[in-house]
């Protein structure tokens, strides 16, 4: 119900009283204040460590083979482990239900020519799926397909850096570099998240590489990406199952732990989750607290600016207002300089975090700022706040007999 | 009117009450202009704020336009101030930051009237005081006189049945005290029963009828020999 009327008085009793208004009014708009650039820098560091690790997919296992270093059922110590195609398939039918993606990968340095400009980059011979593995974008062209792996097509796509060093300004699609004497077209130029060592990656079809170095079955590592419904407690159980199939195939000591090596981002994502799920309590309490503090600053106003108003209530009770009129009155007053003076202090925080954010980032806070939802809900809390804060006192003013009210001053 | 039969009211201090009012019988007709009078501490507001509903009585009946006054509950008595009666107060008690004619609309308010006829009824009372330049005016602009004025003017404007006045000339001098008593004595002839408590005999004598309270008990009530006779 939209009462003009009430609106009037109310506008009339807080303009009147500045001083009181702008005390109530700090106050909320204080806590909100600080409520908002906690929740902001909170949310900073969460996103500092989002960004470190959206460099590579999340859920990346990778598992690489070295010499053995312990004897195991007859065989030498010092042994080399070598992974082969078998090794491939092997893991996709055993494994197969709990893994994404999977991609062989051979990697060696190469040395690349284009026209005048040589240099040595890192060459790696994979699967189409390893795109996933690198969160790498194409930003032209193409990433490699199943009919390149087929055809052993002499394709590359090179990173952002690869063609900025050999290309200069110019684009490199569609040109043809040369890698250890072989011809490459590149079909596709990608960037990555990880950063410039990231970009100085060139990407050919593993059968290609497979065929050119050795011409033979070998391969140096496996990427893999987990089912993404696994718990992480259950893909880091993963990799450990699948790091023993890979021992007993290969006859290492279960407790070797160099021979068939594994890194599961899920360990990492463990201790990150738990930090980042540690970090949002801390941010929850001490919003909540501020707001709670907020809260009491303003009940204890409220109760104050009923006792100044003792007086005037007592006229107004004596020209006829009702208790009912007069907790409505004091009611609205508060939500009303809640809810203006708490978003105010919303504004001024956002604001500050703002201009503020750029410079905070040595501090590991990136893109510190506040989510429509938790705008919606401080609003909500606020206007919620601004009845509770007024409703105790307002109820205790309404029950003031009218004549002891009209002594008071 | 007031119809009052045996009241008694005591204000509890500490353990022990105090026994102000010790069985106060006294009718006012329609009509009626009645004053009080009696030392400081007789009960003479006491008895006003609890004609006036502003605090309750312990015992005997009060009988208020023929209505038994018991147990009433704040939303019904601030119902009945607002209908039957109106306050002037020896400190005038306007709200600071409202203007004179806001003061006056504010029963008007809380009657539910909008707000353009409420400021049309206010203006109209305070021309009745002689007030209507200060409409704008705050009370504090506003000389002792003046306040008092609006504050009867606030009074009246809901055309209440019984007008109750708490020593309304008690902070005025005697040209401001006159022009106060010819207002109420106005009020009075055009039919609404005034109810005054003073301590000024020639307040009194203004008055129709007067009440003598000592200590809680009423020791003398008469008539006035009418004034002039016009
Ligand atoms: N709220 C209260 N609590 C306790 N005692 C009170 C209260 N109000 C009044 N009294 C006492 O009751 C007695 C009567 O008070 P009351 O105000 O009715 O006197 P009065 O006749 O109006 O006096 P005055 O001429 O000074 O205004 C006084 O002794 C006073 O101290
Ligand atoms: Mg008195």
């Amino acid at each position: 119900m939209f009462d003009l009327d009430r609106w009037r008085e109310i506008f009339q009793s807080i303009s009147k009283n500045k001083l009181r208004s702008a005390l109530s009014g700090f106050t909320v708009a204080f806590a909100i204040l600080l409520f908002t650039l906690l929740f902001g820098i909170g949310n900073g560091l969460q996103n500092t460590f989002k960004n470190e690790f959206a460099k590579d997919a999340m859920n990346s296992i990778y598992i690489w083979s070295n010499y053995t270093t312990k004897a195991y059922k007859g065989n030498q110590i010092g042994r080399r482990i070598q992974f082969k195609n078998d090794d491939f398939t092997f893991l996709k039918e055993n494994f197969g239900d709990k893994i994404q993606t999977i991609s062989p990968r051979i990697q060696r340095s190469e040395d690349v020519v284009y026209k005048d400009e040589k240099d040595r980059y890192t060459v790696r011979g994979v699967y189409p799926e390893y795109y996933v593995l690198e969160s790498a974008k194409v930003t032209e062209g193409r990433f490699l397909n199943y009919r390149d792996i087929n055809e052993k097509a002499k394709v590359v796509v090179i990173g952002r850096m690869v063609e900025k060093d050999l290309f200069g300004q110019l684009s490199a699609f569609g040109k043809q570099i040369k890698m250890g004497g072989i011809i490459y077209k590149v079909i596709g130029v990608f960037s990555d998240p990880g950063g410039d060592s990231d970009e100085r990656f060139i990407y050919t079809p593993f059968s290609t590489m497979q065929r050119l170095y050795g011409n033979n079955d070998y391969l140096d590592e496996f990427g893999i990406t987990y089912n993404p419904n696994l718990s992480i407690d259950a893909a880091i159980a993963f990799g450990v199952k699948m790091q023993r199939a890979l021992k007993k195939k290969h006859n290492v000591s279960p407790n070797d732990q160099r021979g068939i090596g594994l890194n599961n981002y899920a360990s990492g994502n463990k201790e990150v989750s738990g930090m980042m799920f540690g970090l949002s309590i801390l941010i929850l309490i001490i919003g909540f607290g501020t707001l709670i503090a907020g809260i009491v600053g303003i009940s204890n106003i409220m109760v104050y600016i009923v006792k100044e108003r003792t007086k005037e209530l007592g006229i107004r009770k004596a020209v006829g207002a009702t208790p009912k009129a007069i907790v409505a009155m004091i009611m609205q007053e508060a939500m009303f300089i809640t809810a203006i003076s708490g978003y105010v202090g919303l504004l001024i925080g956002v604001g500050i975090l703002e201009i503020a954010g750029p410079s905070l980032e040595k501090f590991f806070i990136l893109n510190p700022g506040v989510s429509q939802p938790v705008v919606i809900g401080a609003t909500i809390i606020l206007i919620l706040a601004g009845m509770i804060a007024g409703y105790l006192p307002a109820k205790k003013a309404a029950r003031i007999k009218p004549v002891v009210a009209l002594n008071a001053d | 009117m007031i119809r009052i039969e045996k009241l008694h009211k005591s204000y509890p201090i500490g353990k022990d009450s105090l026994h102000v009012l010790k069985g106060i019988d006294l009718h006012i007709k329609e009509g009626e202009f009645v004053s009080i009078m009696g030392s400081s501490g007789s009960g003479k507001s006491t008895l006003l704020n609890i004609v006036g509903l502003l605090d309750e009585h312990d015992e005997g009946d009060y009988f208020l336009n023929g209505q038994l006054i018991k147990n009433l509950n704040e939303k019904k008595a601030a119902i009945l101030r607002n209908k039957f009666l109106g306050f002037v107060f020896q400190s005038f008690n306007l709200i600071s930051y409202k203007t004179a004619l806001e003061n006056v609309a504010l029963p008007l308010y809380y009657k539910g009237i909008n707000r353009k006829d409420r400021l049309k009824i206010a203006l109209e009372y305070l021309d009745k005081v002689g007030l209507k330049a200060w409409a704008n005016h705050l009370p504090n602009e506003l000389s002792g006189g003046q306040k008092q004025r609006v504050a009867i003017a606030r009074a009246l404007v809901t055309k209440p049945k019984v007008v109750l006045a708490d020593e309304p000339t008690g902070a005025l001098d005697s040209t401001t005290t006159d022009s106060v008593m010819d207002l109420l004595k106005d009020i009075n002839d055009e039919g609404m029963t005034v109810f005054v408590i003073t301590h000024e005999e020639e307040v009194a004598e203004q008055t129709k009828r007067i009440v003598r309270l000592k200590d809680g008990i009423i020791i003398s009530d008469e008539l006035t020999k009418p004034a002039k006779a016009v």
